[in-house]
């Protein structure tokens, strides 16, 4: 029963028309390039080269660091400068490689373990796994871990998530425009790992010409269709995702896998490919530049690892000084205090906004009208969970399964009192996640 | 250009509804029924429109001041409760009724429980269910000029023949502000359309007593019966206006249909078995006092969470 979108929800403006009309434009990263050891999720990964040692292009300089893990590759040919902690778009310290360009590019020889014909699915998942390819929509979850459930024959679709449904931001987009047959084989490659999977490509409906090319490169196959879900945010979270393409829903503690779903998304669908046919590493990712603070907004083809300055500075740097800037769309993303932090892999954008919406306002008292309960797309009442935390009532917090919360921000940005209600959730989620791991 | 800047948590945007602009729609939704108040009844029901809110605010000011706490008077909640009051009062009382409705709905009903928000019942009904029981024949004087005899819904009662369409339009005996069906519906339809208010409660609420009306009020599913019943007293304006208000009624999807019900249920009560002839303002009370017990036993489950997984967590 796909319904094509979720219950909740909210229409923010969506700032896309900023970026979207501009093809993509391949950079090349100028200073050094900074790989910090922690850009997924699990174990960070352990570096393999040591200070003074000449790298190559698409060369391994950090292998996995656990079965959770990924391995970094270094996107330009240097030298490696100092392994030493760097800040992160998040704020966050990382202990990371930095790698002196020396401009000329020299790659190592990439070549696909096989012939594709000959690929088993584990012979994949491998090449998958070594590329080092991880969500880059966010999470940052290794692919490779993705894509080997426990039963296999029991996955029926995976979803490639082409919705896009952050504010501002247009990478995937444009990805769709200028390389559909990528994204495409990506996903014939996903679904063929999985003896009775289906694809789904999942795009908003205020992408149509999106989704009328797709239709048109689709026509032809069986085990590939389209999926129009409607315009909304969040509908590209990965829970609302799968209700909306095949109505069935998962908690906080479970996989799409446990219910039969796999979800990828745009980007990484593509490194995929790469990583499976060419035997490319992931090196490069589509970054967004935007927001009306900025000269020329438009999307980057960027190596891993560039620094977000280079890019803004290409983008014609600022019209008018901004007042907020954000690593990622507005409504996920993290505002950072800093330019100087490297691009990862799961850097989709960076949004420079002449109006700080949001630090000086001051929360006034709620006055109880739902719309927090009505907006959110995991049936939580953010009032409550946010009364329990200023409260300090984790056991309440729990009671009203604020662990479920998806952290979209929905409810913090219809509250007509404005309070923090998303960033008191998420604070009390943190303390709990912490508790858990003791 | 400085390197440092503001950082806050996501998200990094807002919507453009706040709590003053929606208190302002809630005041102009409410104008229609104000207006028509005052062309049916006249410059002693303007003057205690404008005595009732103004009392109102000031009363909120006062009290904020002296504690010395925000003045929160800018979120236009304060009109709204004063213009409900005065719209629930008859055009007879005299002037010292609506400062004293308000004073007590804001002080005693709304600023002494922590203000906006915190109130457990409306400030409004509060303010006038004090007036009915400490003045009981001023509250219900409707006898003035135009209008001589006992309000429809009296006549209603005692088995006396109304004119549903008078009540309709609202040229009947009333408070000021609840004798135009037409015009409250008019004033509803704003806020629907703006999202403002939702279907659910009064929905529930019109339904509920239609049924419970039909079944007990004696002459079975007759039209102009019930016709007369849904738009006389104050029903409408309690429906649309009041068990609505935003702090004291229930936030839960499925709280929301039982709050409505429970009003209901109570209003064809009071007013079908009831030596009254009027209920609407009892009844939301009394609901308003039940709504945490209907939140806490309606809390949604989440989103994916199965029936069997919630046991097995407990």
């Amino acid at each position: 029963m796909a319904r094509g979108t979720f219950t909740g929800g909210i229409h923010p403006y969506e700032g896309k028309e900023l970026s979207k009309d501009k093809p993509i434009k391949a950079v090349l990263p100028k200073g050094d390039l900074v790989y910090p050891l922690s850009q997924h999720i699990g174990a960070p990964a352990k570096p393999i080269v040591s200070v003074g040692d000449h790298v190559l292009t698409g060369q391994m300089i950090a292998e996995a660091g656990g079965f959770v893990s990924a391995p970094i590759y270094a996107t330009v040919s240097g030298t490696v400068k100092s392994i030493e902690p760097r800040r992160l778009a998040t704020g966050a310290m990382c202990n990371s490689i930095i790698v002196e360009n020396d401009g000329n590019y020299d790659e190592v020889e990439f070549k696909p373990a096989k012939p594709y014909e000959e690929m088993t699915p584990e012979d994949k998942i491998n090449a998958v796994r070594q590329a080092g390819v991880v969500g880059m929509g966010g999470a940052g979850f290794p692919t490779a871990v993705k894509f080997a459930p426990k039963e296999p024959d029991k996955i029926d679709y995976v979803i490639a998530n082409c919705s896009e449904c952050e504010p501002y931001l247009t990478s995937d987009y444009r990805r769709m425009i200028e390389e559909p047959e990528l994204l495409l084989e990506g996903l014939k490659i996903a679904v063929s790992i999985f003896p009775n999977a289906r694809g789904i490509l999942a795009i908003e409906d205020n992408k149509p010409d999106a989704i009328a090319k797709f239709k048109e490169l689709t026509k032809d196959e069986d085990k590939i269709s389209v999926k129009p879900v409607r315009t909304k945010y969040p509908e590209g979270a990965e829970r609302m995702l799968i209700y909306a393409c095949t109505g069935r829903e998962i908690n906080s503690s479970m996989l799409p896998a446990d219910v039969g779903c796999i979800v990828d998304n745009v980007d990484t669908l593509c490194a995929v490919c790469r990583a499976v046919k060419e035997g490319r590493p992931l090196m490069e990712r589509i970054v967004t530049i935007t927001g009306d603070a900025v000269a020329d907004p438009r999307n980057y083809k960027v190596r891993i690892g560039t620094n977000y300055r280079e890019l803004l500075e290409d983008a014609g740097g600022f019209v008018t000084e901004p007042a907020k800037i954000i690593s990622g769309g507005p409504m996920m993303g993290f505002a950072v205090f800093d330019l100087d932090v490297p691009t990862t892999k799961t850097a989709s954008a960076l949004t420079c906004l002449t109006k700080d919406e949001v630090s000086a306002l001051e929360p006034s008292a709620c006055i109880n009208c739902a719309r927090c309960v009505e907006v959110c797309p995991e049936r939580l009442i953010p009032k409550n969970l946010a009364d329990a935390v200023e409260h300090g009532n984790d056991k309440a917090f729990l009671e009203m399964y604020g662990m479920e919360c998806c952290e979209c921000g929905c409810c913090s940005y219809i509250c007509p009192a404005r309070r923090q209600l998303t960033q008191l959730i998420k604070g009390m989620r943190k303390i709990q996640l912490a508790n858990r791991k003791k | 250009m400085s390197d440092l800047r503001r950082v806050s948590s996501n998200p990094h945007v807002r919507s453009k509804t706040t709590t003053s602009n929606i208190m302002m729609w809630v005041l102009i939704a409410l104008l229609p029924a104000t207006g028509f108040g005052i062309y049916n009844f006249g410059l002693d029901a303007l003057i205690i429109i404008v005595l009732s809110v103004a009392s109102a605010v000031l009363a909120e000011f006062l009290y904020e001041k002296a504690l010395g706490k925000p003045v929160t008077v800018g979120d236009f909640s304060a009109a709204v409760t004063g213009l409900l009051l005065a719209l629930n009062l008859p055009s007879t009382v005299p002037w010292w009724i609506p400062i004293l409705g308000s004073a007590f709905a804001i002080i005693m009903v709304k600023q002494i429980f922590g203000g906006l928000g915190q109130n457990f019942m409306n400030p409004a009904l509060g303010g006038r269910c004090f007036l009915m029981i400490s003045f009981p024949a001023i509250m219900t004087n409707f006898i003035t000029d135009t209008y001589t005899g006992a309000t429809p819904l009296a006549n209603l009662k005692n088995g006396i023949e109304v004119n549903v369409m008078d009540m309709i339009i609202g040229r009947t005996g009333g408070t000021i502000g609840e004798t135009s069906m037409l015009c409250i519906v008019l004033g509803a339809m704003i806020l629907f359309a703006l999202g403002i208010i939702d279907y659910v409660i009064p929905f529930t609420y019109i339904i509920t007593f239609v049924i419970f009306v039909g079944l007990f009020g004696g002459y079975g599913f007759n039209f102009s019966y019930i016709a007369a019943h849904l738009a006389g007293g104050g029903l409408m304006l309690g429906a649309f206006f009041m068990a609505t208000d935003y702090v004291t009624c229930p936030i839960t999807p499925k709280g929301r249909v039982i709050y409505g019900v429970i009003l209901g249920l109570l209003t064809g009560c009071f007013r079908c078995l009831g030596a009254n002839a009027e209920g609407v303002s009892y009844a939301i009370i009394i609901s308003n006092l039940l709504v945490p017990l209907i939140e806490k036993y309606t809390i949604p489950r989440a989103f994916g969470i199965r029936k069997k997984a919630k046991k097995e967590a407990k």
